[in-house]
């Protein structure tokens, strides 16, 4: 659902996987980078660091924003990225919003933080479905991320530490109406499209469903309308880990100097499984074993998948912040589109005139076909625009991130369709 | 080079099969149609590029569905049996149902919802009840095989095969009103005669049909 999975998956055809990196998992140590992205020392990373160059813009100063729990935040901030230039009538924009563990270096070259290119660059860029020299591309940090927007590992003002457990509850609409004051900010009125995938795709439903004028087009890829009993429980196995562990320090790790780097990855290494499908691991590992011949009759990582998951593990408790996982899994778990709506889906979208775009993977389990069926069935009911492929991919929930080209014919289809009403030329 | 050269050679006036250019010189410009089996997407591009037509359809193929919408085409993966109770009533001006019906798990209630969720519905066929049909079964004794029929018994996808005698009838009994009755020969063009008589049933390859919730 990362950037990681990408950059492993062009790298594992240049190189073996790195046992020396995987065993780390077993001793967890601070291993940051010298941009400071986690400055455990102070417990706080600077925000512009944090963001290493990418833009960064407060927003709620004047009134906070009323969160779905109750609670008001502001001021609040929200470090994103834009490719591409807006034009004249600003009727060009494309937000593009994040998975779980995604982040708004998409279409980076470089991402500041791994050095490994962004998570949608196959996709998003020059000449690409997503042409960055036509639209306007925008993507933020979700809020309670850990990249530059606003999260439990920023300073609650109040208190001048980090916020910790104290940070509130957000949800999918929280963080859609902070990327709803970044757009204001940004002078654009209606986006052209909101895309993305998995819980980028909850994002772009919400976004269609709370704010249908200023989405002229969505495309959700990978998603679902609610969270399914399945999807909540892996979440909580991944929240279990990461509170299990000793240096989770009920949230408060910071100002004791450690991560929970073990709960985390332990955390990261369940979700992965889920993102993948079995024909999928077994094409990619089998049973083979990594860098032996035999078994060892111990417990080491005598499998390519083991040691593949640790790897996971491992490198992706260097970019994300624990506590931030916590929270977004949290949001995608309490996302309920019909819910909202007494419980009929096609009463979020009646009257809309948003152009849709559904797409899933026929491999994948954990946003299957059906739950991006539903959203069409819904849409149907109120005779909304709609478009719907199921690709074929063995890839699993990965597949939105990965190559795929009949993903990307598709979605380049749709784009210039809507272009072409949208009077883009 | 002038302009209507860039045109793709699918969407030019004539060259989307006879039968859809007809339906095509029914709906009105503007109007919001739903194109059931919509195969490659044929229809809803000439509509879309001729008529400005709100077209959506929906295809059971996922090569016709990604090819529609890889060219811009608004397309669902989805069946007629299963997927049309969606629609609220009234949703679409006309629906189009193209050489489907006769490959559906329930005609009868296909063509009750045609006629829920559209104006008008347009509704072509083979007619089962053509000479050359006849003949194949009566004098060979063989299931026919022709060139609107070109499959043979055991990898047809026409599971509920009828004659323009039988859609009459069904359509009288669903209390559907048959606007207009076009018989077709094997070219999908028009013929002379009235379009729900015994001619018809004897030389139409086969039969076009536009209906309407009797009111």
């Amino acid at each position: 659902m990362g950037p990681i999975l990408v950059a492993w998956d062009r790298r594992e055809s240049k190189e073996n996987i790195d046992t020396n990196e995987s065993q780390n998992l077993l001793m967890p140590s601070l291993r940051y980078g010298s941009n400071g992205f986690y400055t455990m020392n102070t417990g706080i990373a600077d925000s512009q660091s944090s963001t290493a160059g990418g833009k960064i813009v407060t927003l709620g100063t004047d009134t906070p924003m009323q969160l779905d729990c109750g609670v008001e935040l502001g001021p609040y901030t929200v470090a994103y990225q834009t490719y591409g230039t807006l034009n004249a009538d600003r009727s060009n924009a494309i937000l593009v919003t994040h998975a779980l563990t995604g982040d708004q270096y998409m279409a980076d070259d470089a991402h500041p933080v791994t050095g490994k290119p962004g998570w949608w660059t196959l996709l998003a860029g020059s000449g690409l479905p997503i042409d960055t020299d036509r639209f306007f591309v925008i993507c933020a940090n979700v809020l309670g991320g850990c990249l530059g927007t606003t999260g439990p590992k920023d300073l609650d003002p109040v208190t001048g530490k980090p916020y910790g457990l104290s940070f509130p509850v957000i949800t999918i609409g929280d963080m859609v109406r902070a990327q709803k004051m970044l757009i204001d900010h940004l002078g654009i009125e209606q986006l052209f499209l909101v895309t993305g995938g998995s819980m980028g795709a909850m994002q772009a439903l919400e976004w269609a469903a709370r704010y249908p004028d200023a989405v002229f087009a969505a495309a959700p890829i990978a998603g679902a309308a609610r969270h399914s009993a399945q999807n909540i429980a892996f979440h909580e196995v991944g929240r279990q880990a990461i509170m299990a562990d000793p240096d989770w320090h009920g949230g408060d790790y910071h100002s004791h100097d450690v991560i929970p780097s073990r709960g985390l990855s332990v955390a990261r290494m369940t979700a992965h499984i889920t993102y993948m499908s079995e024909a999928a691991l077994h094409r990619k590992f089998g049973r083979r074993l990594q860098n032996r011949d035999a078994l060892t009759y111990g417990f080491d990582a005598d499998f390519q998948v083991e040691s593949y998951l640790r790897h996971q593990g491992s490198t992706f408790v260097d970019r994300f912040d624990a506590n931030s996982y916590l929270y977004i899994t949290r949001a995608m778990d309490y996302f309920d589109l019909a819910a909202e709506h007494d419980g009929n889906l096609a009463a979020a979208f009646a009257g809309t005139k948003t152009r849709f775009c559904i797409v899933s993977f026929s491999s994948d389990w954990l946003f299957p076909t059906s739950a991006n069926r539903d959203i069409v069935h819904a849409l149907n009911a109120v005779a909304a625009n709609v478009s719907f492929v199921e690709i074929e991919s063995d890839k699993g929930h990965d597949a939105f991130l990965l190559d795929e080209p009949e993903f990307f014919e598709v979605l380049a289809g749709f784009i210039n369709g809507c272009a072409e009403h949208r009077g883009l030329a | 080079m002038s302009s209507s050269d860039s045109i793709p050679v699918d969407q030019r006036p004539d060259s989307i099969r006879v039968d859809l250019r007809l339906i095509a010189d029914m709906v009105e410009p503007g109007s919001r149609m739903l194109d059931i089996g919509c195969g490659e997407g044929a229809l809803l591009a000439y509509l879309a590029r001729y008529k400005n037509v709100d077209g959506r359809g929906i295809e059971l193929s996922m090569a016709g569905v990604n090819n529609c919408v890889r060219n811009g085409l608004s397309v669902i993966q989805g069946d007629a049996d299963t997927d049309l109770k969606d629609y609220p009533a009234a949703a679409f001006d006309w629906v189009v149902l193209s050489q489907t019906l006769q490959a559906t798990h329930r005609p009868r209630d296909v063509l009750e919802q045609l006629v829920r969720i559209s104006h008008r519905a347009v509704v072509s066929f083979p007619n089962f009840a053509h000479w050359s049909i006849r003949s194949q079964l009566v004098l060979r004794g063989c299931m026919p095989v022709t060139g609107t029929l070109p499959f043979h018994w055991y990898d047809t996808p026409n599971i509920h095969h009828c004659t323009i005698k039988d859609f009459v009838q069904t359509c009288r009994d669903a209390d559907i009103e048959i606007e207009q009755a076009i018989p077709l020969n094997g070219d999908g063009n028009p013929l002379s005669f009235s379009g729900t008589g015994r001619f018809a049933s004897m030389f139409a390859q086969q039969g076009l049909f536009v209906l309407r919730k009797k009111r």
